[in-house]
């Protein structure tokens, strides 16, 4: 790995508001090409941090490149080359979708014929091109994501910034975006991501770095994420009588390949495995026998939640260190 | 040299055509919310007429009729509240994430700002037009011809723009819509009735007289008011123009610097 291959690399970045530490440290590199994916809940830091990297917001300690230029110093380099699509689709209501990608072109100071045939171009390929002509108060919530992914590839810029883009958005939005996103990496864009699914960050990026109360605590691929909890399929069970839970815990011990976790209050028990289904059977035969009533039996994907049980030993319940993230999910 | 001095030539360039893209983005709202435009316009009419049958047989003015005292102050009402405006649609950008946009593109610093308060001013200017065609219907005449006239709209103009400035800073501090409205009305309210706006500053009581003669919004009105009218304007013309000077020399740098340092 050469160093001209890094396109976004920080150094100890933190940030706190107030007595709140928003983030602790960070260290990251994301190589060019590549789609890096900050994994955490809400109140993490992954705001916070996608502020400092995109130059709106200064870190008390440590500094941050992109593309080479320091985001404090070269505030105005780093602007030239990337592209940011927030939380909340920032696009003006008033103005129709085409005029709003005008506008934003022009501000990139693409001249304006450019500014017009690219926004035309971008709207066909997020299926906007029926809506173009009208005020964007019109849009529905994924028409308006769709048209603020487009605003900021309007000067096709070699690195994007996502946060939480499909935050928010029904099932069949979200399934479209990521396909506009999966894309956009084919054509070489660097894409830096925040998500608080799994199963997104699962989808779209090459490596994923898990963020915890403004640390990252561990990064890797997917399947090296998946590993260290254990497997990339749950068993899930919940017992009908949750007085019996430590009952039920001990008959289940010994089974799967990972640490078994355990929501007391939820009668409820995962098991990480690796691949296939050959677990079920065993689960009922050792529940029957102990005289446990099942309530709920099933297999299912690792989440978020997890993850983090596995890395940290607490869930990924929503903290309030970061009142900007936890507000804005419409 | 040369790299230094045409770099310094195209963010000079780009200032001008980013302030222009978002001017029109904000005057681009009217056109789309025609009820807004209609509104807004409605409301000082009704308020002028208000005042001028209300009062005007109330207070004495020298002699002159009500219509000619008040008018010249009434654009100076008129470009004061609208100048509150600017606050408030800072502020609703910011909710809305717009001003992020805008601040992670690499556009001129001085644009968003820029955008905002020359639109305000664009929209009042047009509502001064019309004062003038409302008064002029019920009995207002600029008594010192053309240029005198001209000299009154312009002076307003500018004296409003320095007070988008101030408000721009305030839109840029308080962050927040609702809190951005009431704190327009606080600062404007004394400034515009604790002045020679509507009444001769010689009724007030002594400690309000002593406001009232240091409020710019006294130095303006007699300004306008010496224009239209065809008298002399005395001191309130270095007066006038001493506070708009200062006003932007102290608010234009100090919102630019809240724009650009904001967290």
């Amino acid at each position: 790995m050469t160093q001209d291959t890094i396109t976004v690399e920080t150094k100890d970045i933190s940030k706190s508001f107030g007595k709140i530490k928003a983030l602790n440290g960070v260290d990251l590199e994301v190589r060019r090409g590549m789609v890096m994916a900050l994994l955490g809940p809400n109140g993490s830091g992954k705001t916070t941090f996608v502020r400092i990297l995109t130059t709106l917001l200064k870190p008390d300690r440590g500094w941050a490149k992109v593309a080479g230029y320091d985001v404090v110093h070269q505030a105005s380099a780093v602007r030239q080359v990337i592209g940011l699509t927030g939380q909340y689709a920032a696009v003006d209501e008033n103005l129709t979708g085409q005029e709003n990608l005008e506008m934003i072109g022009q501000l990139y100071h693409l001249r304006r014929a450019d500014a017009r045939r690219r926004a035309t171009e971008l709207l066909e390929s997020f299926t906007l091109n029926d809506a173009a002509n009208q005020r964007v108060k019109t849009y529905s919530g994924g028409m308006r994501r769709r048209l603020d992914l487009a605003a900021s590839l309007i000067a096709r810029p070699p690195i994007l910034f996502l946060d939480e883009p499909t935050t928010g958005l029904d099932p069949r939005s979200r399934l479209d975006l990521w396909e506009i996103i999966i894309n956009l990496t084919k054509e070489g864009t660097t894409i830096f991501l925040t998500t608080q699914y799994l199963e997104e960050a699962d989808r779209l990026a090459n490596t994923i770095a898990v963020l915890d109360k403004g640390r990252i605590i561990r990064q890797g691929t997917s399947q090296e994420l998946k590993a260290c909890c254990g497997g990339d399929v749950l068993v899930q069970v919940s017992i009908a009588d949750r007085t019996q839970i430590g009952q039920a815990t001990e008959a289940l011990s010994e089974l799967g390949n990972g640490k078994m976790q355990v929501i007391d209050e939820l009668g409820q028990i995962s098991i990480p495995i690796a691949g296939g289904s050959y677990l079920l059977p065993e689960v009922v035969r050792r529940l029957d026998t102990s005289g446990i009533s099942i309530s709920d039996l099933s297999l299912r994907q690792p989440t978020l939640d997890n993850v983090f049980l596995a890395l940290t030993g607490h869930s990924a319940e929503e903290g309030e260190n970061e009142p900007r993230e936890t507000s804005t999910t419409a | 040299m040369q790299g230094v001095q045409s770099n310094i030539r195209t963010s000079i360039i780009w200032s001008v055509t980013d302030t222009i893209v978002i001017t029109r983005r904000n005057l681009l709202r009217y056109v789309r919310l025609p009820q807004l435009l209609i509104f807004s316009t409605i409301q000082p009419v009704m308020l002028l007429l208000l005042f001028n049958y209300v009062f005007g047989g109330a207070i004495y003015t020298g002699g002159i009729d009500y219509i000619q005292f008040l008018l010249p102050g009434f654009f100076v009402q008129t470009v004061l509240f609208g100048s509150t405006q600017t606050s408030v649609g800072l502020a609703e950008d910011l909710s809305k994430g717009l001003i992020d946009r805008f601040r992670s593109l690499p556009m001129a610093r001085l644009a968003v700002l820029a955008g905002r308060t020359l639109a305000d001013t664009a929209r009042y200017t047009f509502l001064i037009v019309l004062m003038i065609a409302v008064g002029s219907a019920i009995g207002f005449r600029f008594q010192g011809g053309i240029p005198d006239a001209a000299a009154a709209v312009f002076i307003v103009v500018l004296f409003g723009f320095a007070f988008t400035w101030v408000s721009a800073f305030i839109g840029m501090t308080v962050k927040d819509v609702e809190t951005a409205q009431v704190a327009g009305f606080v600062w404007v309210f004394p400034l515009v009735f604790a002045s020679s706006m509507f009444v001769p500053i010689e009724t007030m009581p002594g400690w309000l007289q002593a406001f009232a003669k240091v409020n710019p919004v006294t130095a303006t009105t007699d300004l306008v008011r010496a224009l239209s009218l065809g008298l002399p304007v005395q001191q309130s013309l270095w007066q006038t123009f001493a506070w708009i000077g200062g006003l932007l020399a102290v608010f234009f740098p100090l919102a630019i610097r809240r724009y650009r340092q904001m967290s």
